[in-house]
């Protein structure tokens, strides 16, 4: 029996939701995720990476270490490690995030606040995350924080964004 | 009232018909500009400084602007007026925009208010209905004593001028690409631009040499 391909975007240690799938409610998980479907509502993976495939519809708030866009995304994304648009991504949300990677031709519409160091150090004395292997495309850029941020988790007052509405 | 503003090269080709045609070119023209340089040395030194940037999404603006520690904002505000969803006809059947519904979904700040807006030279492809009341909406979005650097073509630039996307590589330099085939709408001389930010404090012109007028503006 021939073993099916194992490639980036389908791995057998990472969970996979296919395109036709449709979720409407609470995702949560403790496992890295590969989301090609659609989903509305929330996704929290908190220690854990999600990739948003080229096929990937997300109406929802986002909530993982690791976040890649490939698709579309209405909805904020708080990456604790690293937010990364490639350039068929569409964003229309805030980013809060320590680093972040956007490539040419992405599409955003939002706020990005780059969270501190500091405050990383603080959640993790909180509750401790994996470390994380991010790696920028040489077609991206990435952006450290140069300040300290005070408010780093600020929600900012902006009606059209999707901070004020509710999945 | 504002039609008698603008000398208008034509009625805008894409309104209603969805986005414009996909850049055709990824190359980057290296430009210098004076009202950029003035408009770094008023936002220098400050930090956690709120930027809105009103261009096509450019990682290199949210690279440097994010680097020197401010937040940014990005709003492509051109390109979503040519939303079929803001597409309506006037009286006589031209086809405009609905400009209740475009400020309804987009430019709405509620409680953000910014130090800084980069608005490129945006009002000089906007559709004319929108023009004014998004002025309004910035200066209304802006902090008094908040900044804003806008861009404005020459009669000699000519109605085919290309659209470009700006990229903040240095203090005073920026990099050109050329953006979606958006259509030159109008020209503004001196004094329309003077009456389209009439209500903030201060105007400063910086001409360049390649048909462009540099303004810097201040609440």
């Amino acid at each position: 029996m021939e073993m099916p391909k194992v490639t980036d975007n389908f791995r057998s240690d990472v969970a996979h939701i296919g395109k036709s799938v449709l979720v409407k409610g609470e995702l949560s998980g403790s496992e890295d995720l590969y989301l090609d479907g659609e989903v509305e509502g929330s996704i929290e993976l908190r220690d854990h990476a999600l990739v948003v495939g080229p096929h990937g519809r997300v109406r929802a708030h986002i909530n993982a270490r690791d976040v890649v866009v490939h698709g579309k995304v209405d909805g904020n994304i708080k990456g604790t490690e690293r937010v990364e648009l490639k350039k068929s991504a569409v964003l229309v949300g805030d980013i809060f995030t320590q680093r972040i990677i956007i490539e040419d031709g992405a599409f955003f519409k939002g706020a990005i606040d780059i969270q501190k160091e500091g405050a990383k150090s603080a959640a993790k004395r909180e509750a401790p995350v994996g470390t994380s292997a991010a790696s920028a495309s040489a077609a991206a850029y990435s952006a450290a924080p140069a300040a300290a941020s005070s408010a780093a988790t600020e929600t900012p007052g902006y009606s059209a964004s999707p901070a004020q509405k509710k999945y | 009232m504002a039609q008698d503003l603008f000398r208008k090269f034509q009625a805008m080709p894409s309104l209603g018909g969805g986005a414009p045609a996909p850049p055709t070119s990824a190359e980057r023209i290296p430009r210098h500009s004076t009202g950029l340089g003035e408009f770094t040395r008023m936002v220098a030194g400050q930090e956690e400084m709120r930027i809105l940037d009103l261009g096509p999404t450019s990682p290199t603006n949210i690279a440097r602007l994010t680097g020197l520690g401010h937040k940014m904002y990005n709003e492509d505000i051109l390109l979503a007026s040519t939303s079929p969803a803001y597409a309506a006809r006037t009286e006589e059947g031209k086809p405009t925009l609905n400009v209740d519904r475009f400020l309804g979904e987009n430019l709405t700040y509620t409680t953000t208010l910014f130090d800084a807006v980069l608005c490129w030279d945006i009002p000089d492809y906007l559709p004319e209905a929108v023009v004014r009341p998004a002025v309004e909406r910035l200066h209304r979005v802006t902090k008094t004593g908040g900044v804003l650097l806008a861009f404005f073509h020459t009669r000699d630039a000519g109605p085919d001028a290309p659209y470009y996307r700006y990229h903040i590589v240095g203090d005073d330099q920026l990099e050109l690409q050329q953006g979606p085939r958006f259509r030159l709408q109008r020209i503004f001389n001196n004094r329309n631009i003077e009456k389209l930010f009439q209500e903030f404090a201060s105007i400063k012109f910086f001409l360049a040499r390649d048909n462009v007028r540099e303004v810097l503006v201040v609440k």
